[in-house]
């Protein structure tokens, strides 16, 4: 019975020795000091929201924003179920137009009632990877040239340097006029809109994966090259076996920062050009003026927060995972 | 009452509802724009209602940036038709701004703009406006607004007011409002390359989106709007301006809104266009049913989010037959909005040829032209034909009634001369130079500003 207690005492004693030191930090770390940061920061929101009076009424504060939110998920079932009614309708109306005229070629057409919240977060979310993938395609190679072959990049770095900088906003008219001159189809399978919004993504996000692959295939360590020499790899073994492996941790720097500016253009150029997505959300949501606007417009700004920041994790987990060297800290 | 529960379920599916009596439509996925007004209830309406579907007509609503942007849309193929200010199609059809040929066949209906003014304007008119029982006497007209626009120009202030597009309603209306108090508002000149319309101008008229434009005045760029519904109640509803005169007040049932389509869209479709008609048709008469019965179920379909939605009670002020100008002050207009009644979807050449005379007028055409001419062009944008075909096809179908259109066999195109406008001047739509003559300001006859 003593000893039981006595273990007890211990282990207790052990424990909370063991919480003051390192566990605690981590934990204080993990956990307590982002609570605390987001805890002020909603009660600072809170407290000017009550102080903000606009023509639409008063800045939405949390609860106005949580409240929203909700609404906004309720809207996405309500439209669902109206699309169930809508494929419904199309099937009798196709079976009765076919039972008068046998020839027609009956097709089932897509719901043609709005998008709700959350398609919008999915159109920009695949919007948002398919313009990076593309960059990424081009970029990768063209920085693996670069790096590889001095004249190539005093070639292109003029063009990085005059076209890194250029705004998504000034892009965009053109890509428009490209897109719409160039892309004509009866039945197409892309919408122009989802492919100017894409190629406006692949043409700002290019950039940072052009640097840091071209960089990092430059600065490979000489005795890896010393040994590709030595065992005579010719160019393709070379590269595939010594240059892209040791570039790696370089080239998904390149991509995750371009992951990041992507997301950004993409919600500027759907605002501007009024093309399906998070960015159309918002601005539709300006042209309403209705007194929850402000409100859905703070959900949107959140959830487009929170999506850049899981996109970004994401990015860093796959760069860890294929970084050789684990004893870089990144963050 | 069964009228009422049979459009409600309208979409009740029988053979003779998609029936061929038209020809099955050639394109059956259709996407249409518009802009967040009122006015674009018959859109919203047809599809709601499944009139659109009733046509076999899978229609995608699709509000637009700005008018420039819908018109751009419309000719370059991205949208098969849309909500248009009708200005659009004759302003593209002579080349003022772009040019294309967009023709309509369907008026989508009268009335629904009003002219704001900021609180400190409306302060300094409200004493230059006759009053009876304590209230201003309407319509109040731009006279007690012209010693105001005099002290801004002796302290050498620009007067900057706000409309919605060049060839917009708005434009006319607030031009004509404006001359007809003695205020000028200022010329075109687009054979001298100028385009701002503020040649020898009292007024500076600018273009501002219309949901903007409340926004625009509280930070004090304008003085004062012209524009469609609920940007005019908005303003009211958060105190920072005052509706001073409707346009039923400055031109009783004067034409707003059309649907227009490119005319190369409507030779290569022509069924679809005649099935659009026809359900826009049975929008605009479901909209005007039983006294406007329906406004209030018409004000929640269009509060929205995906159609104007603005505040349901901003939406209603004007679309269930009042209008409320001073806050407090709110008055009976149960015509403010017409989508149906006195022929209000028949697109007649004489409301054509007025949008010519005042593009004239203020010298967006900067020649003199022929009588014909005004006929000739009002011919090419207007098509009574086919709107003609599309209302015969709801007779036929029983879904409307002979009487309730114009009798087609006898139809002119031309109203009779009108009288009710704010200055009081007659408009004959078949003597538009005659009709110019008569105005103080503005050109007329071979003058050029």
């Amino acid at each position: 019975m003593l000893k039981a207690a006595d273990i007890g005492k211990v282990t207790v004693l052990e424990f909370k020795s063991a919480v003051n030191t390192d566990a605690a930090k981590k934990i204080s770390k993990l956990l307590l000091l982002p609570f605390i940061g987001l805890t002020l920061f909603i009660f600072l929101w809170h407290v000017a929201s009550q102080n903000i009076d606009t023509s639409l009424g008063q800045f939405p504060g949390p609860v106005q924003v949580l409240e929203q939110s909700s609404v906004l998920v309720d809207e996405h079932f309500a439209e669902r179920e109206k699309a169930e009614a809508f494929y419904q309708r199309q099937q009798e109306r196709n079976e009765a137009r076919l039972a008068q005229d046998p020839t027609y070629d009956a097709k089932i057409r897509d719901y043609t009632g709005k998008s709700t919240f959350l398609d919008q977060i999915w159109t920009s979310l695949y919007t948002v990877m398919v313009g990076f993938l593309i960059a990424s395609l081009i970029a990768v190679p063209l920085g693996v040239l670069c790096g590889l072959s001095q004249n190539a990049y005093a070639a292109i770095n003029p063009l990085i340097q005059l076209f890194k900088p250029v705004s998504p906003l000034a892009w965009l008219p053109l890509v428009t006029m490209v897109v719409s001159a160039l892309y004509v189809t009866d039945d197409p399978l892309f919408s122009k809109s989802f492919l100017t919004s894409a190629l406006t993504v692949s043409l700002c996000c290019l950039w940072p994966t052009l640097v840091n692959t071209a960089v990092g295939v430059s600065g490979i360590n000489q005795d890896l090259v010393n040994v590709s020499r030595v065992l005579t790899l010719n160019k393709w073994t070379h590269i595939i076996k010594i240059v892209l492996p040791s570039s790696i941790p370089m080239i998904f720097t390149g991509l995750r920062l371009s992951l990041g500016i992507g997301w950004m253009v993409l919600i500027a150029a759907e605002m501007l050009a009024q093309n399906p997505g998070l960015g159309k959300f918002v601005w539709d949501e300006f042209q309403n003026g209705s007194s929850e606007s402000l409100a859905r417009i703070m959900v949107a700004v959140l959830v487009i927060g929170m999506i850049g920041f899981a996109l970004d994790r994401i990015m860093l987990a796959i760069q860890r995972h294929v970084s050789w060297d684990k004893s870089v800290a990144l963050r | 009452m069964s009228i009422a529960l049979s459009l409600a379920v309208g979409s009740t599916i029988t053979p003779s509802s998609i029936a061929a009596d038209v020809g099955w439509p050639e394109k059956e996925e259709l996407k249409f724009g518009f802009i967040k007004l009122t006015d674009m209830a018959p859109l919203a309406i047809a599809y709601e209602k499944g009139y659109f579907e009733d046509e076999g007509l899978y229609v995608t609503l699709e509000a637009q940036a700005n008018w420039k942007v819908l018109l751009d849309r419309v000719i370059d193929g991205q949208l098969d038709g849309a909500h248009m200010l009708a200005g659009q199609p004759l302003g593209a059809t002579i080349g003022f701004g772009t040019k294309a040929d967009i023709i309509t066949a369907f008026s989508m209906d009268l009335n629904g703009n009003a002219i704001t003014v900021s609180n400190d304007i409306w302060k300094q008119m409200k004493p230059l406006v006759p009053h009876e029982n304590g209230k201003p006497v309407h319509p109040i007209k731009a006279d007690a607004l012209k010693p105001i626009v005099e002290k801004y120009q002796a302290q050498g202030k620009p007067f900057n007011m706000g409309m919605v597009f060049p060839v917009s309603t708005h434009n006319y209306e607030l031009r004509y409002w404006l001359a007809a108090g003695g205020i000028h508002p200022g010329y075109y000149a687009p054979h001298k390359g100028d385009i701002t319309g503020q040649l020898q101008a009292d007024a500076l008229l600018s273009v501002t989106p219309p949901p903007q434009m409340p926004a625009t005045m509280e930070a004090g760029t304008i003085y004062g709007y012209c524009v469609g519904e609920p940007w005019n109640q908005q303003a009211v509803f958060k105190g920072i301006g005052v509706p001073v005169v409707t346009d039923y007040e400055i031109w009783k049932n004067n034409p707003e809104k059309v649907f227009g389509v490119s005319k190369g869209w409507a030779d290569k479709y022509p069924n679809t266009h005649i099935r659009v008609v026809k359900a826009m048709i049975r929008a605009a008469m479901w909209l005007d049913e039983n006294n406007n019965k329906n406004r209030s179920e018409a004000v929640k379909i269009l509060a929205k989010s995906q159609y104007v939605g603005a505040d349901y009670e901003v939406i209603a002020n004007s679309m269930t037959g009042t209008f409320e100008y001073e806050k407090g002050d709110t008055r009976d207009v149960p015509d403010f909005n017409v989508f149906f009644r006195y022929n209000a979807t028949y697109p007649y050449y004489s409301d054509a040829i007025w949008y010519l005379t005042q593009m004239r007028r203020w010298g967006q055409i900067s020649d003199a032209k022929s009588d014909d001419w005004y006929k000739d062009i009002a011919k090419k944008v207007y098509r009574p034909d086919i709107y003609a075909q599309a209302a015969k096809a709801l007779i036929a179908e029983g879904k409307a009634k002979a009487s309730e259109f114009p009798e087609f066999t006898n139809e002119s195109g031309f109203k009779p001369a009108q009288t009710h406008f704010i200055d009081n001047i007659v408009y004959d739509g078949s003597k538009p130079n005659a009709y110019l003559e008569q105005f103080k300001i503005g050109l007329k006859g071979s003058q050029q500003p």
